[in-house]
């Protein structure tokens, strides 16, 4: 029998049961669907976590100063002030696959705009800043070279800072003082959203190095040139590795570090950070997967089921086929593609719920919905497999009956 | 040649209770044409015989050759083939598939012999007109009468050009007006060339048949040829 007749007359078999069918189809369809929309939301989760991560920018490490003993007491990681924009300058000019290395110092500062005023983060950059975070202003502009070298008084404000303080109001141009000095709006930088740690990554401000450095963050630099950390961009993902350790090797012989000695700076790769969180989020939509998996193969026993009481029923057909001179595989065929039939139209049907369900939850909860074809396919060829490993058993013992008897039976 | 060679046919079923012979070293040929009624009481053996010539079971001993084909030595596959193309089945209870109409039941026979869907809905067509049922073809089983389900069953045991139609109690669920119209067609077939071997208990049904074999204890008791009555009469003198 070719194979379209066998899905003919086999759908013909489905539809004479609609209603059996159907619930039996229901393990399926609905085991289908969580596949479908577990893995479509895990992999929106990831990609959520992943796109918060890269915000940060990509291909990035960062060098923050070690930690200093003072009387057999470490102070932890950095406790000094070790690093300064001279070897932010080094970094650039001498380690291959730098494409901006960014010294900056941070500290807490009110920031006051007339009546109003506002806590934030004040961050003192250079220029390499911005290609390094990959970060740009919304309006006004960044600084100029001569503003930082200078290290005047300019300021530029994240979105937060900027609402908080004018409003809907142009800030550019305003002044606003922070620590008494008064620094002169020059842009407001676009938005980057949360980090992937939660924080807003908008409530914030930017001066030049120097002036951060001298007028508002009171931190008491051993050296006036030091800086708190760096940021350090590469062009390419795999030049991270090499380029940590020949900054290692520079940073050394400027501090002067030789043999034993403890580092006394750290370089972490920020990237690999993205990667770990990425990879706990791929688990998870493993995880999800698996569990919806197991309500797929509980459609399949459902499936065997059915089928079985499908072959008890027609005991009598199955003789007459025998008797008209079917082969015993003719049968086993026969019952194969109908629970083939069975669980790949179940399928399909669970691809269309689960699809549904992925959005929804994707418009809920803000994410975006990612509904691969990879997961589609994977779900119709899984509840195929479903269908052919729990209607061999029913199929094999149709085949095995024996014509006589079968059409003997009432 | 004769088309049915049976050589001391013995079937033996092991069972808990211990071996019962049902048939018993039995030796018949049914030539070409020929028209054999097998009676006999239950547990005679009868349909056990009518298993083994119907290629649905195999001897425990003795040699079975049909159309020249030694069954004996087939295996399951073999089998299938040879009641395919070799013999029509038709039964007492008529056994039509319930869900496809009489076009369909009639062309499975036909779908495992691999013939194409244009091929079988014509041969498929030819059967039911040589029942007299051409304008019933899109019916199901359902609705129509007992007598025409039968006469499809026919055309099914017809439609793959057989050299054995092997009827078993083809009348047993039928009244005796019905009866008679199929024992009549059954007749019409046989002149017309088709083999048929009938099995059943009823005399009166026995009678159309040009040979009649009687079973008892799994051995042939009786073999002889008759007159046959012509069912037609007996449908007509009914339909007056």
């Amino acid at each position: 029998m070719r194979l379209i007749e066998a899905i003919r007359s086999a759908l013909s078999a489905i539809m004479a049961n609609a209603l059996r069918s159907l619930l039996t189809m229901l393990g399926i369809v609905i085991g289908v669907a969580a596949v479908i929309a577990m893995v479509a939301i895990g992999s929106g989760a990831r990609n959520l976590v992943d796109s918060q991560i890269r915000s940060l920018g990509a291909n990035l490490a960062i060098v923050t100063p070690g930690n200093v003993t003072q009387g057999g007491a470490r102070l932890g990681a950095g406790a000094a002030s070790s690093l300064t924009d001279e070897d932010a300058q080094a970094i650039r000019r001498e380690i291959d696959g730098v494409v901006a290395a960014a010294p900056f110092v941070q500290g807490g500062a009110q920031v006051v705009a007339g009546g109003s005023n506002w806590g934030t983060r004040i961050y003192g950059i250079d220029l390499d800043w911005f290609s390094a975070r990959e970060w740009d202003v919304a309006t006004g502009r960044t600084f100029d070279p001569e503003e930082v070298r200078r290290g005047d008084i300019v300021i530029l404000l994240g979105q937060t800072v900027a609402r908080n303080l004018f409003g809907e109001d142009d800030p550019i141009d305003q002044i606003v003082r922070v620590r008494n000095v008064p620094f002169r709006v020059i842009g407001v930088m676009a938005s980057k959203g949360q980090s992937a740690f939660g924080q807003d990554q908008d409530d914030v401000v930017f001066v030049p190095l120097d002036a951060g450095r001298r007028r508002v963050i009171g931190r008491n630099y051993a050296k006036d040139r030091s800086v708190g950390s760096i940021f350090v961009k590469f062009a390419n993902e795999s030049d991270i590795e090499p380029g940590i350790e020949s900054m290692t090797e520079l940073l050394r012989q400027r501090h002067r570090i030789i043999g034993e000695q403890e580092d006394d700076f750290s370089i972490r790769n920020l990237t690999e950070i993205a990667n770990t969180a990425t990879a706990s989020a791929n688990t998870l939509s493993m995880l999800l997967a698996a569990v919806a998996a197991v309500s797929l193969l509980v459609g399949g026993i459902g499936i065997m089921n059915i089928m079985l009481v499908s072959v008890t029923e027609r005991t009598r057909e199955i003789g007459l086929r025998l008797a008209v001179g079917a082969r015993p595989r003719d049968i086993l065929r026969q019952f194969l593609i109908e629970a083939t039939t069975l669980s790949t139209i179940g399928g399909a049907l669970g691809i269309g719920l689960g699809m549904g369900v992925a959005y929804l939850v994707a418009q809920l909860a803000g994410w975006p919905s990612l509904v691969s074809t990879n997961a589609i396919f994977m779900a119709v060829g899984f509840s195929a497999l479903v269908g052919i490993f729990f209607g061999f058993y029913p199929a094999q013992r149709a085949a095995k009956l024996d014509p006589i008897e079968a059409l003997r039976r009432e | 040649m004769a088309l049915i060679e049976a050589r001391d046919l013995s079937r033996v079923y092991s069972l808990d209770a211990g071996r019962v012979v049902a048939l018993d070293g039995v030796s018949l040929d049914i030539d070409q044409g020929d028209f054999v009624a097998v009676m006999g009481p239950s547990g005679s053996g009868k349909s056990t015989f009518m298993n083994l010539i119907g290629c649905l079971d195999r001897p425990t001993d003795g040699q079975y050759r049909l159309a020249g084909t030694a069954v004996e030595s087939l295996d399951a596959d073999g089998l299938a083939r040879l009641r395919n193309r070799e013999i029509g089945f038709v039964f007492q209870q008529f056994n039509l598939l319930p869900r496809v109409d009489a076009l369909a039941n009639v062309e499975l026979p036909m779908i495992y012999a691999g013939f194409d869907r244009r091929t079988r809905r014509e041969h498929a067509l030819q059967a039911l007109g040589r029942v007299g049922l051409a304008e019933r073809a899109h019916h199901r089983p359902m609705q129509i009468s007992g007598g025409q389900q039968q006469r499809v069953a026919i055309a099914r045991a017809l439609v793959n050009s057989p050299s054995l139609l092997l009827a078993d109690e083809p009348t047993g669920a039928l009244d005796s007006r019905t009866a008679n119209e199929i024992m009549a067609l059954f007749q019409e077939l046989n002149r017309e060339g088709v083999t048929i071997v009938l099995v059943t208990h009823d005399a009166e049904v026995g009678r159309h048949a040009q040979r009649l074999v009687r079973f008892r204890d799994g051995r042939v008791t009786e073999d002889r040829r008759q007159t046959p009555v012509d069912a037609r009469d007996l449908a007509s003198e009914a339909a007056e």
